[in-house]
């Protein structure tokens, strides 16, 4: 096995990839998939320290199944608003949909 | 047995290096169904992962579950809002350098603390596996509560995605 901090600074690596994603891309898709990407990386933390450090091993893979389920529901539902808003407002972009700022 | 080790090991690097290349291909490219193909690939390259870690279930959730669900509907997203993918828009917004130097910061940060904390690794911990059959004992057991409590948000999300993204009727204003 390789050791648990190689994991751990590979997944700040893609954890930090995600952010940069969500931080500067435009389009609302876009920032849907960089969040997954930041998601996927929390989700590799809890198997390794799962598999490393606990000697129950479920536990950590059964907390990556609710973040994976939770990640689905949360997709669909930006996904649907990114829908309704395209209908409504014919833009994706996330700095030209400034309904609430004044 | 010394060689399949290693190459087991580099085997795991190798996987990860390139789920590190797509993810930056996620945040990088221009034409968003390309950013979408990279994320189903890295997302496989994590199934990849998972099976180095022996979750073999969560290898295969995973894959079921994001790669067949989530980039479905993110590849439907995109063809539906992307009829002006023919023209070439700006992807990023002015902030790539800040946001840059703020992760470089972060990152160094984070893994300095990882490299200074003594981890509780124990062989007896690396030596136990947990079986499909434990895991659904305690879904069903310790962990029923909150078994109920994500089906009940799925059951939400679910209805709640099909009021948002179904169409107003006409007299609707907006």
């Amino acid at each position: 096995m390789i050791p648990l901090q190689h994991i751990l600074i590979f997944t700040v690596f893609l954890f930090a990839i995600g952010l940069y994603g969500a931080l500067v891309r435009r389009n609302i898709i876009g920032i849907l998939i960089s969040i997954e990407l930041m998601v996927n990386a929390a989700n590799i933390n809890l198997i390794a320290f799962s598999k490393y450090t606990s000697l129950a091993p479920e536990t950590g893979q059964i907390f990556a199944l609710f973040v994976i389920a939770l990640a689905a529901t949360a997709a669909a539902v930006g996904l649907a608003i990114v829908l309704a808003l395209y209908r409504i407002r014919k833009t994706v972009q996330a700095d030209e949909v400034h309904l609430l700022k004044w | 047995m010394e060689i399949l080790q290693l190459g087991a090991k580099f085997g795991i690097y190798a996987v990860m290096a390139t789920v590190l290349v797509f993810a930056l291909g996620v945040v990088t490219l221009r034409n968003l169904f390309h950013c979408a193909l990279c994320l189903a690939a890295a997302l496989i390259g994590t199934a990849g992962i998972y099976v180095a870690l022996q979750a073999e279930f969560l290898a295969g959730v995973q894959i079921l579950l994001y790669v067949g669900g989530v980039i479905t509907l993110v590849v439907f997203a995109i063809m539906l809002t992307e009829h002006l993918a023919g023209k070439t828009l700006r992807q990023n917004n002015s902030q790539s350098l800040p946001a840059l130097v703020g992760l470089a910061g972060f990152a160094a940060l984070l893994i300095r603390l990882i490299l200074k904390t003594p981890w509780p690794v124990t062989g007896t911990a690396l030596k136990a596996t947990a079986p499909v059959m434990e895991l659904g004992r305690a879904l069903m057991g310790t962990y029923v509560f909150p078994f109920e409590v994500i089906s009940i948000v799925l059951i939400a999300a679910l209805i709640g995605t099909v009021v948002i993204a179904k169409k107003d009727d006409p007299e609707g204003q907006l």
